[in-house]
């Protein structure tokens, strides 16, 4: 599980996060959510400790990211904004790149990656180079590079974004399955819809703090008589009200 | 740590080899930089050969005042040609809008005063500024002087005194320069093609680094991996070294191959410019990679994108022609203590490897020391940068 304890960061005079306290837990799917510049990217990179925080702590699994980075990014993996593929290698290498970095060894690795190609569907432009890929392939074979090294959790950034109907619906079926086999999912978005049908826990963020969380039905029992459309926007606006 | 640095190495390495784009401008440079480099010297040699020995047709006003000069002048290949210039004036604005590259007047007081107290004047009219009239200029000089001279002494002579005795000083000219000495003048420049291809052999896997990977977005990804930092980009500078290297071999290959073309022979120099030398200069130039690797990546990594870190790096290929620069200017030759100061190091070995000189193995083991040291601070450096948050962007 992640469990982030009153953590805080500041860009210059922006105070992109305020004393953000949430957990998510093993077997489910978290989902963070809070509109644009509400500090999800923010927190998801101090996750993936890709930038440090300056006051709180953060937990993956057993391990203190603070203390031993390079540990918790074994139990990590990260799905980021935009894919990121290298566009001059084919989605294999793609695969097997991440995997060599992991530190498996060769044979292990030519069989996660052969596995997750099958499994993702991936078969027929496993070995085309990543540049002509649409953004569902690149989300696809993404996913599998943040999964070569089996973590048990793993941090995706707006998943959904740029994903067509069909894509979107494959790639809530592969959280499930993640989810099935006890991982610990945490993704984030701005668009409730996208997230409602697909997530256990809501942790809803605007203005670097955490305005409301709980899962969908607590939100539903909490507010009778409103969608978790319209608790969102309330959450959220309340935030910015509070800011002002 | 070493696997890592292999595993990220090599994916650079064939990701880079992969992309058309890069892979044409590495080997356009190497083979562009040999052939402008014989194109100019074969310009060079034949402008400064051509019509030494042939005759020349000279405009000349007034030759019917001085048939002995133009006797003179035509035994030695200079002869009267017909023009329309009447005298000097004329002659001037001929030469000044490039239709006569040199001309003669002879003065109309030429015949009155020749042989008596008076100098007989005779106006030489050029454009000292146009290159390509040089040899011309110099001949006419040279001829009309000789005649002056000849008839002086003839003049002693009949006087009976020794035309020896206006010559109390007798100067004589011994140039023991090599052949392989004097061409250094061109091969000069040759250090500066070597340096300019090494580091644009790894201009773009520099960029690439921190600017290429963070327009593409995937640098964020890279550095969530159980990796550190430095070994990431220790991989990333060990593949530009090999470009670099690759693309110094490439250049030093088609210098090798386009200097047996040049007929540096025709101008007294010879080249000792072959597989042993280009050997040579590509082990003194090796020690320069890591330096020019570790510098590229420093500066891209201020940048934000690809475009504005090429813009600053264009800067930077200029950075090491600057002791070169200084060296030509002041002609200054190997000491020990420039041996300090990278790119003139090498520049000042690879000249005396040229001119066959034996090589001083204390000045290159400080050279590359040197050239090592300041490589490894930057690369420190590089790596210092590579562990800020701002590196995201």
């Amino acid at each position: 599980m992640i469990d982030v304890q009153n953590v805080s960061k500041r860009f210059g005079a922006v105070r992109a996060l305020d004393g953000v306290t949430f957990a998510a837990g093993d077997g489910r799917i978290t989902g963070l959510l809070g509109p644009n510049g509400a500090g999800k990217s923010t927190c998801l990179r101090i996750l993936s400790t890709v930038i440090k925080p300056d006051g709180g702590r953060v937990r993956v699994g057993d391990t203190d990211l603070a203390a031993a980075p390079l540990v918790a990014r074994r139990l990590l993996g990260v799905l980021p904004h935009g894919s990121g593929l290298y566009p001059q290698l084919t989605a294999r290498e793609n695969v097997e790149y991440y995997g060599r970095l992991h530190g498996l060894p060769e044979p292990l690795l030519k069989q996660r990656a052969e596995a997750l190609i099958a499994r993702l569907d991936l078969g027929a432009i496993a070995d085309r180079k990543a540049k002509g890929f649409s953004q569902g392939e690149k989300t696809k074979v993404a996913l599998a590079r943040a999964l070569v090294h089996e973590p048990q959790h793993l941090l995706l950034d707006e998943p959904t974004s740029g994903l067509d109907v069909m894509a979107t619906r494959h790639l809530r079926e592969w959280l499930r399955e993640l989810r099935a086999q006890g991982r610990c999912v945490l993704l984030s978005s701005h668009v409730m819809q996208e997230v409602e049908a697909l997530v256990d826990d809501l942790v809803i963020i605007a203005g670097g703090r955490v305005t409301l969380s709980g899962t969908p039905a607590e939100l539903a029992q909490r507010y009778p008589g409103r969608s978790l459309e319209e608790i969102f926007v309330a959450a959220v606006s309340g935030a910015e009200h509070a800011t002002t | 740590m070493i696997r890592t640095i292999l595993t990220v190495c090599r994916k650079e390495i064939l990701e880079t080899a992969r992309d058309r784009r890069t892979l044409f401008s590495l080997l356009l440079g190497p083979l562009l930089g040999p052939l402008l480099f014989v194109t100019i010297i074969n310009v060079a040699v034949s402008r400064n050969l051509s019509g030494l020995d042939q005759p020349l047709d000279l405009p000349i006003v007034g030759a019917e005042r001085a048939p002995n000069l133009i006797a003179f002048l035509n035994a030695r290949g200079l002869h009267p040609a017909v023009s329309d210039v009447k005298d000097v004036d004329d002659a001037a604005a001929a030469v000044g809008r490039g239709a006569l590259d040199v001309a003669v007047v002879i003065d109309e007081r030429y015949e009155k005063d020749f042989g008596t107290e008076h100098a007989a004047r005779v106006t030489v009219i050029y454009d000292r500024s146009r290159s390509s009239a040089q040899s011309k200029i110099q001949r006419v000089h040279g001829t009309l002087e000789a005649y002056g001279q000849q008839i002086g002494a003839l003049r002693l002579v009949a006087n009976g005194v020794s035309p020896s005795l206006l010559r109390p000083l007798l100067v004589d000219d011994l140039d023991v320069s090599t052949p392989a000495g004097r061409s250094v003048l061109m091969l000069g420049v040759l250090t500066y093609f070597l340096l300019f291809a090494t580091l644009t052999g790894g201009l773009h896997l520099a960029i690439d680094t921190t600017a290429g990977e963070r327009e593409r977005r995937s640098l964020e990804p890279l550095l969530t991996l159980p990796v550190t930092r430095a070994s990431l980009l220790l991989g990333k500078m060990a593949a530009t070294v090999c470009y670099m290297l690759v693309s110094l071999a490439l250049t030093l290959a088609a210098f090798t191959v386009a200097l047996k073309r040049v007929p540096l022979e025709q101008l007294g120099m010879s080249s000792s410019f072959d597989a042993a030398t280009a050997l040579a200069t590509f082990g003194i130039l090796c020690p320069f990679a890591p330096l020019g690797a570790a510098l590229m990546t420093t500066v891209a990594s201020f940048t934000k994108t690809y475009r504005e870190a090429q813009t600053y790096l264009t800067f930077i290929l200029l950075i090491p022609t600057l002791p070169l620069m200084f060296a030509a200017l002041l002609n200054v030759e190997a000491e020990l203590k420039l041996m300090w100061i990278p790119s003139l190091s090498q520049h000042l070995l690879i000249t005396a490897l040229i001119k066959a000189q034996p090589l001083n193995w204390a000045f290159v083991g400080i050279s590359a020391a040197s050239s090592l040291v300041l490589g490894v601070l930057l690369g420190w450096l590089a790596i210092r940068l590579y562990e800020r948050e701002a590196i995201l962007g």
